[in-house]
């Protein structure tokens, strides 16, 4: 287990920005008398990237920063690595630190990429003699042998931050301060990269990482911690840290579909009621479905009034898990009696593709009558989707598809799954292994 | 501040590889590589000689002029090209001070390094100069021939590491003055390139130090620190066979340089904080 000695301790940080566009002497003056930037400037001039925030991270430990972009993230890493000072309270590290927090800074364009290895490894602490010893493993890490002595202007993107990264991993520090960069080259590097930290982490190595990976938190991480607004949200077992991350994002989520449906169904209720039906009716309901356009159409001689996709307990919601039950419910006003009525439903990608689709009729359902208000559910025992974003359908029309009120695309959920599998479906599974072969789940 | 300075030798590597890389970027992908090192101060001095010897000929008795320019211009070069390089300095390596944790105040010191190794690269001209006017009879523009001059005078020629040195630590100190405040006003970029060309023609490099007929016109060349390089390096180059007299005048702006350079570090080392932020 970890020591106790703290190999990053901030207590107490808060870190304080002048507003772009106020008073640029008020930074000069401050910084010319050491004076504290709040005494020079109006709380409306400045914004608090981060607050009373205390931090300890033990040696040899692996500790995961998480939250939502502006949280106060990167100020925090910046912080620990000495590049920008704290505006109260103190920031203490142990031993030499090596950041990664933009690969690459400092290359010259012009000139090759081994001139620019050995400047950017003496910048980042090596001395010449350290680097030429690792210089061939610095270019094979990077997968760059071929092209080592060409200027780096005219690497590709991926070829530049490889190199970045590849110096800056070499460095070989006690501390190392890792930024979002995981995401650079292709599958085959980023798992190189896994492996470099996980040695890192059997050298008894002290790694801080941000990212919005909550995966690799999660594989990695000794403790975590989420930042919220530049204060300390939760912080300790990374399990637990991203279980609260995770389930604030998705309030916060169901509260932005929430809003944006409100959208949807205002746009709804300002189109003027009863179309004309015969003018812009599809002339084929099922042609129509493969193109996704979205709008509302129909005789509205029934209309849907409302439209919600509620959970076990009966809630409305917008997330919803992966296999969760969940049940689609539509309230419909009948302004005349009607005895030839379908109510049909389909649920659509993000990219239009129609995933499912049904509707009384096919189900095979014969209709009575309909006269005034009514709900109309149809329960899903789980919805089996993978993660991403979903649109639905919902219409009540003739049999003969003549519609009378029928709302394309206007209703989005999204699916939440802790796995990140691929696909539109998800089919229930179970693996089972036999024979000459060892294999157990992670957790 | 001492700490900070103290800590300046260990990054003196890293001070070599940014000149080197400078220098070498500087000329990478033209045809003539680093020989425009050279073609540059001749070039300059073509365009100079041409203006004052057929445009708009000077009101001296300077003869060979070409080579009293040379003195003068050529270290005005490495002064005029430091500040403006380094004003923008910390601006343009501003990914290096917001991401990587790296003492800021090398940026300013390459720039005002790797002109002197332009300068420096430069004095074989002036030497080419030197050797040609020793063994060639000058013609005035009266039409008086006059003897061939003398070369060098080794004796003066001690002390033109000493003017070198000087114009170093005055350079360096005011060159970690304007990059810090650049950061903060970059107007500074805007008005320090007119201010040069003033500057410039308020130093006597392009007239001699002697024109000065009236006490004030004296007393705004004395204050102007520049004036007392450029006199030096035209007393040592220019007129070897008269006694190097400025000496007084060069130790005394030796002491104000680096009182310039302490101001100058004292400055910037208080603004350190600040530029992560306002980069």
């Amino acid at each position: 287990m970890t020591t106790s000695t703290p190999a990053i301790e901030l207590t107490k940080v808060t870190k304080v920005y002048r507003r772009y566009g106020s008073r640029q002497f008020a930074t000069l003056k401050s910084a010319l008398t050491h004076r504290s930037i709040l005494t020079e400037l109006k709380p409306s001039e400045t914004f608090t990237a981060l607050s009373d925030f205390s931090l300890r991270v033990p040696v040899g430990s692996t500790f995961g920063l998480v939250g939502r972009n502006g949280s106060g993230k990167s100020t925090a890493l910046k912080l620990v690595a000495g590049i920008t000072k704290p505006t109260s309270g103190t920031v203490t590290v142990r031993g030499r630190i090596s950041a990664l927090i933009e690969l690459g800074a400092g290359f010259h364009p012009e000139i090759s990429g081994r001139e620019n290895v050995f400047i950017n490894g003496i910048m980042l602490g090596l001395s010449k003699r350290e680097i030429e010893r690792r210089f061939d493993e610095i270019v094979e890490f990077a997968e760059l042998a071929d092209f080592i002595d060409e200027p780096v202007k005219t690497y590709s993107s991926g070829m530049y931050m490889r190199l970045g990264f590849s110096v800056a991993i070499h460095v070989d520090p006690e501390v190392l301060l890792i930024d979002e960069v995981l995401a650079v080259g292709d599958e085959g590097f980023t798992h190189k990269c896994l492996d470099k930290f996980a040695d890192f982490k059997r050298r008894g190595k002290t790694v801080l990482l941000v990212t919005h990976s909550l995966n690799l938190v999660e594989r990695f991480c000794d403790e975590a911690a989420w930042l919220d607004g530049g204060h300390m949200r939760a912080e300790g077992d990374p399990y637990r840290v991203i279980a609260e991350y995770v389930s604030d994002v998705e309030k916060q989520e169901e509260r932005f579909l929430a809003s944006s449906d409100d959208k949807a169904r205002n746009v709804v209720a300002s189109v003027s009621a009863p179309v004309q039906p015969a003018a812009d009716l599809p002339p084929d309901p099922a042609a129509d479905m493969m193109q996704a356009a979205e709008g509302r159409w129909g005789s509205r001689v029934v209309e849907i009034v409302d439209v919600a996709l509620v959970d076990a307990q009966g809630q409305p919601v917008h997330v919803i898990h992966s296999g969760d039950p969940a049940t689609l419910r539509m309230t419909v006003r009948a302004h005349q009696p009607v005895d030839d009525f379908v109510f049909g439903i389909g649920i659509f990608g993000a990219d239009g593709v129609c995933i499912y689709g049904t509707n009384t009729d096919i189900d095979e359902f014969t209709p009575g009558k309909l006269d005034g208000d009514a709900t109309v559910a149809i329960a899903f025992q789980g919805l089996d989707l993978v993660e991403g974003t979903y649109k639905l359908d919902v219409a009540v029309h003739k049999h003969d598809g003549v519609p009378y009120d029928y709302h394309r695309l206007l209703h989005t959920f999204r699916v939440k799954s802790r796995a990140k599998d691929v696909g539109i479906y998800r089919p229930g599974h179970r693996w089972a292994f036999d024979g000459a072969v060892t294999i157990a789940p992670k957790h | 501040m001492w700490d900070n300075l103290a800590a300046l030798p260990r990054y003196r590597g890293l001070i070599q590889s940014l000149v080197a890389r400078e220098l070498k970027a500087r000329y990478r992908g033209s045809a003539l590589g680093m020989f425009w090192s050279f073609g540059n101060p001749i070039l300059l001095l073509t365009v100079y000689s041409i203006v004052f010897n057929y445009f708009q000929p000077p009101r001296t008795d300077i003869q060979p002029y070409a080579l009293f320019l040379c003195c003068g211009l050529l270290p005005w070069t490495w002064f005029a090209s430091s500040l403006n390089e380094s004003a923008n300095s910390l601006l343009a390596g501003g990914n290096l001070i917001k991401k990587v944790l790296f003492p800021a105040e090398i940026l300013p010191i390459v720039s005002v390094l790797a002109n002197m190794v332009q300068f420096l690269l430069a004095l074989p001209i002036l030497a080419g100069f030197l050797i040609y006017y020793a063994n060639v009879p000058i013609v005035g523009p009266d039409g008086v021939v006059s003897e061939p001059r003398v070369a060098l005078h080794a004796a003066e020629l001690v002390w033109l590491p000493l003017v070198v040195l000087i114009q170093l630590v005055l350079t360096t100190g005011l060159a970690l003055l304007l990059s810090a405040l650049t950061v903060h006003f970059r107007d500074i970029r805007d008005i320090l390139a007119n201010l040069l060309t003033l500057w410039f023609f308020a130093t006597p490099i392009i007239y001699s130090w002697r024109v000065a007929d009236s006490p004030n016109l004296k007393l705004m060349l004395d204050v102007n620190p520049f004036t007392h390089l450029a006199v030096s390096y035209q007393e040592i180059l220019f007129h070897p066979e008269n006694a190097f007299g400025h000496v007084w005048w060069l130790l005394a702006l030796g002491a104000a340089s680096i009182a310039i350079f302490f101001a100058g570090y004292w400055v910037f080392d208080r603004l350190r904080d600040s530029f992560a932020e306002v980069v």
